[in-house]
């Protein structure tokens, strides 16, 4: 894992400081709420429906147990003993005070954790595979770049007020964990004929009102490059990005208004045009960031380990657990095990101070002192031995982390919506536990098979609908709760943006309608058809008549 | 059948630790839809934005604005769910908000 | 409106002439950019010193011919919020303009060092904040990871510090005209 140098600590510590004097000159009018605004997003402080709410940054959604202990601790001395793990790999913290958030950055800045840019218009958290350094298909840990960017984009004095807001997701794997095609930029990283490193970036991908999947800029960018070049996309959107209207302001549509040929033309152009100045430094730092991620002591192991293959015997529920929440190492002997944070009836991505204490117990004795966040709202322990795999699922299960459902229908992706957030339109939660308790049965889940099923409060997508397998998008008709339900969406390497299948339903109805989807699915799926591929294949018609004929 | 008044409520959020507040016949800001005032008639809604006004600028709250509520025997209730959430707290956490901490009012939202 | 320049404030010397005023006999004038390109031809033979009013949806590659001529570009920040200003103040940088770049209108002290950073130099600010809140302001942060910023005293690049050995390169950006 990275770890802070005397630069990294004084830069937080500075950044506190700022921070509490700009909170102080708030509170005593010497700034107006206008002035302000920027200044507390740019920390990650919103204002929402109950109270301010703080987003901390969690970059690349990579955590010591020291870090996750810290997270709880603010949970309990400042919050209500609980936070939200976002689609972004962040944590929300929902009943904060201002007068105490330069208190809460001092105590992140403790442990090597900050705010910054969590919010505002300007370059966000940098997220990328939560399986990072350990997957098996993974060509190289993608975190290193992550750190890059994260250092880079800190207080970026040119592109700290951007048209509007500016994702970066990164990926080192050709199965795509991170979402990279539905990003500001996307970078993915892949080798070449001489098997050489090269990033392949991709932008304008995006959600929101109007959902874009990324178009590809250069094929195969040196990494020491990177940051360069990114520079030179970033001026362009900063340049020529549209300011008149908020919600055409993102690079999505410029790159989709002006063409993306015109606009690969415009940064090769600024690119061409960057000082005289070599990429030495980026590739130097570049090499001191990535010792830290270095893979950690691996035992040599054999691929086979005995005592997980009885433990599953002995344990149907061990078994069904494996079977679902594990997923293979690129190290023998060793697994991934995805901690679901969404138990039937359950809040999507909540966790209790508890449970966050339990997660970083475990992760100290059991996976070299590592958690992930993972975009999909889960927390993973990301190099666990086979062996111990028995005893983190008997710890686990007491404390409700133990669901085994990994990837299917009651692992759904739902923003806080209208019961915490001031720009949602419906309520999120109450339809998703919903759905998690019509799919309680994990034999029925298991048999629908692998599908995401994303759930928006508002048009701006958050849940990340428009990629949902299963998208349902909830807004407000005449001051009413009603819901949208998309089909075929997907985030992954096969991206697409689902559609709507037809008139949208009325919250009670929702559940019933996803259960009407699945069960059709199920009745004319091929063997092994993953949901997706079989709507790719089957088109919304089977669909729309089981939602809609009968009416 | 109690009588059944429909009107607006002026509300912020109090600037030093977000409280969702709501403005009294006294000029104060209360923390329960209950103290509110509820202005029937565009004079009293005008007396409201100008008295919440003079709080934003005084920094005491931010991002005042005026949202439809009824009176039913006696009590306020907000007309619509989001300002329904904000006087109570989340629908999905009873255990959380105003609705907890006994200054939800009259309307409470019921366990799913 | 005070001018901001050097961490003091000083009186404006130049005169800043409309797309109709009449051009004075000498001294220091600023003129709107699309009159300067206009009028070159008989701009160009100003016996002072002459200074260009941007928009901040000008192109800085039209700006490049004339700027070995400007003692003084002017930039506009018509919100705090629209940042187009920052990436047209480097790219004038970075096309080799050594004279002063003047930012304009909505301009707080809690942008200002961003504003340096990018090389504005000088700063027509509002009189609601006083000298004192611009001076804290610059000194906030001391530290930035980016590269190739304009330094005031006090301020480090974190990755040319940490790999100081690594000879860098000499770029334009390492000068720095106003520290201080």
């Amino acid at each position: 894992m990275y770890r802070y140098d005397e630069f990294d600590h004084q830069f937080v510590q500075e950044r506190t400081a700022q921070f509490r004097d700009q909170a102080n000159r708030r509170l005593s009018g010497a700034l107006t709420e206008d002035e302000f605004r920027p200044l507390r997003l740019m920390n990650g402080l919103y204002l929402q429906l109950h109270a301010y709410m703080l987003r901390v940054a969690i970059p690349y959604g990579t955590l010591s147990s020291k870090q996750m202990r810290q997270l709880a601790y603010i949970a309990d001395k400042w919050d209500r003993g609980y936070g939200h793990f976002t689609t972004r790999q962040n944590i929300q913290y929902n009943w904060i005070k201002l007068e105490d958030t330069a208190d809460i950055l001092a105590a992140l800045a403790e442990v090597e954790m900050h705010a910054i840019q969590t919010s505002g218009n300007c370059i966000r958290n940098v997220t990328t595979d939560h399986w990072a350094g350990a997957a098996a298909d993974e060509i190289a840990d993608p975190r290193p770049v992550g750190e890059l960017l994260r250092q880079w984009s800190s207080l970026h004095p040119e592109f700290s007020y951007l048209p509007r807001k500016f994702k970066i997701a990164v990926t080192g794997a050709p199965n795509d964990r991170a979402a990279v095609k539905v990003h500001d930029i996307g970078l993915r990283l892949h080798r070449n004929d001489a098997g050489a490193i090269g990033w392949e970036v991709m932008v304008g991908g995006g959600q929101g009102r109007t959902p874009m999947i990324a178009v590809t800029v250069r094929d195969f960018l040196p990494e020491r490059e990177l940051v360069a070049y990114i520079e030179a996309i970033m001026r362009v959107y900063n340049l020529y990005g549209r300011r008149d209207n908020k919600f055409k302001a993102r690079i999505k549509i410029l790159v989709h208004e002006i063409g993306a040929e015109k606009f690969k033309a415009e940064v090769e152009a600024e690119y061409a045009r960057r000082p005289e100045q070599t990429t030495h430094v980026e590739e130097k730092e570049l090499q001191r960031i990535a010792a830290y991620f270095a893979p950690p002591a691996f035992e040599k192991l054999s691929r086979f380990s005995p005592a997980f293959e009885e433990a599953k015997l002995l344990h149907p529920g061990f078994a069904r657990w494996a079977r679902n929440n594990l997923a293979a190492h690129r190290v023998d002997g060793y697994t991934i095990v995805n901690i679901s944070l969404k138990p039937e009836g359950g809040i999507p991505g909540d966790a209790t101070s508890d449970q966050m204490r339990l997660m970083a117990e475990l992760a100290e004795r059991y996976s070299h002192d590592e958690l992930r966040v993972s975009h999909p709202q889960n927390i993973i322990l990301p190099h666990v031995k086979k062996d111990d795999a028995l005893a983190i699922w008997q710890a686990l299960v007491p404390a409700e982390l133990a669901t085994a459902n990994y990837g299917l229908a009651g692992d759904i992706i739902a923003c806080p919506g209208m019961d915490y957030c001031s720009l949602a339109t419906a309520r999120s939660i109450p339809i998703s536990q919903a759905i998690s308790r019509k799919f309680a049965d994990l034999d029925v889940q298991e048999k629908i098979g692998p599908v995401k099923i994303n759930i928006s409060g508002c048009i701006n997508a958050c849940g990340h609908h428009h990629v949902g397998h299963i998208g349902i998008l909830g807004l407000d008709k005449k001051g009413e709760e009603f819901y949208q339900i998309t089909l075929g969406g997907s985030s992954a390497e096969n991206a697409s943006i689902g559609s709507i299948l037809g008139p949208g339903f009325a919250g009670h109805e929702v559940a019933d309608a996803i259960e009407k989807i699945l069960t059709t699915y199920v009745k004319l799926r091929q063997p092994g058809e993953e949901f997706l591929y079989a709507y790719r294949r089957l088109g919304p018609q089977p669909f729309k008549e089981a939602l809609y004929a009968a009416a | 059948m109690s009588e059944v008044e429909k009107g607006q409520v002026m509300t912020a959020n109090r600037l030093r630790d977000g409280e969702v507040v709501f403005l009294t016949r006294s000029g104060e800001w209360n923390e329960k839809i209950d103290e509110a005032v509820l202005a029937l008639e565009p004079q009293a809604t005008a007396a409201l934005e100008a008295r919440a006004n003079e709080d934003v600028k005084a920094t005491l709250v931010t991002g005042s604005y005026l949202f439809d509520a009824e009176r039913v025997g006696g009590k306020i209730r907000a007309l619509h769910m989001r300002e329904r959430i904000r006087t109570l707290g989340p629908t999905v956490r009873l255990d959380l908000g105003k609705q907890a901490e006994g200054t939800g009012g009259a309307f409470a939202f019921k366990e799913a | 409106m005070p001018l901001l320049k050097n961490n003091a404030f000083i009186t404006d010397s130049w005169l800043h002439l409309g797309a109709e005023d009449a051009l004075p006999e000498g001294g220091n004038v600023t003129i709107p950019f699309s009159r300067l390109k206009n009028e070159w031809e008989s701009l160009a033979k100003f016996p002072g010193q002459l200074g260009a009013v941007l928009s901040n949806t000008d192109h800085a590659e039209d700006v490049a011919h004339f700027l070995p001529h400007l003692a003084l570009v002017v930039l506009p920040f018509p919100a705090f919020v629209d940042g187009r200003a920052y990436s047209i103040a480097r790219q004038i940088r970075l096309l080799g303009y050594r004279g002063e770049l003047r930012a304009t209108g909505n301009i707080l002290p809690d942008q200002f060092q961003y504003m340096t950073q990018v090389g504005f130099s000088s700063f027509e600010v509002s009189e609601r904040f006083p000298l004192q809140s611009w001076q804290q302001a610059s000194k906030q942060m001391s530290l930035a990871y980016q590269r190739g910023l304009y330094r005031r005293v006090g301020e480090a690049e974190v990755w040319s510090e940490r790999h100081a050995d690594t000879a860098p390169e000499p770029t334009p950006w390492e000068e720095q005209p106003h520290a201080g």
